[in-house]
């Protein structure tokens, strides 16, 4: 399953919450791209469930942050079009509140 | 002292605290601004806003001090949690630990949350 999540890991526990759904794929936007920055609070959990989850986050709003070159490794960028595809790809997708 | 908590763009009230900011100056309001949680995302550097189409605040915030809106403070404990330092910033700030964080809004005579 593709997990979209659109909150920021301080303020709502949307991104803890779909690491425990097993495996699968994390697309992180909006503010939830802040889950995929190096040194932020996130990146312990991120790391630690790199073998269970693939990890995107959407480049627009990185840029719109001022975070796209503190990425973390093993996060993938992808534009609007890599968005579109993720969907395409996974069976169900899960769009997080 | 306006109370900035929340992210940038991914909802309104960052840009709603500035445009009321703005406001109050051009009233002359003794006005200061508060960045504490998520909202220190407010002052990250670099923000490039055109692939999702809204106004970058980078260049608002820098226009404060024209309005005479110059006491601009920061929580230090949100900027180390968010892998942060004052040099990440877009405009000059001071930065304070949460407890002189803590005393400055109760001094204050009103709190507006954002």
């Amino acid at each position: 399953m593709l997990h979209i999540i659109n909150k920021s890991p301080f303020d709502r526990p949307a991104f803890y919450s779909a690491l425990k759904t097993g495996e699968g794929a994390i697309l992180l936007i909006e503010d939830g791209v802040y889950a995929a920055v190096k040194g932020g609070g996130a990146e312990a959990k991120l790391k630690a469930a790199e073998g269970k989850f693939k990890f995107y986050a959407l480049i627009a709003d990185l840029e719109a942050r001022g975070i796209a070159d503190r990425v973390i490794d093993g996060v993938t960028t992808v534009d609007y079009a890599g968005f579109v595809n993720l969907v395409a790809e996974y069976k169900t997708n899960q769009s997080w509140l | 002292m306006f109370v900035n908590r929340k992210a940038p763009y991914g909802t309104i009230y960052a840009w709603e605290s500035l445009e009321v900011v703005l406001i109050a100056a051009a009233f002359e309001q003794d006005v200061s601004m508060a960045f504490l949680d998520d909202g220190v995302y407010q002052l990250k550097k670099g923000h490039q806003t055109k692939s999702i189409g809204v106004k970058a605040f980078e260049k608002t915030f820098g226009a404060l001090e024209d309005y005479d809106v110059t006491k601009l403070y920061v929580d230090q404990e949100s900027l180390a949690e968010r892998g942060l330092t004052a040099d990440d910033l877009a405009v000059p700030v001071e930065v304070l630990p949460r407890a002189e964080m803590g005393k400055l809004m109760e001094e204050q005579d009103v709190l507006l949350s954002f």
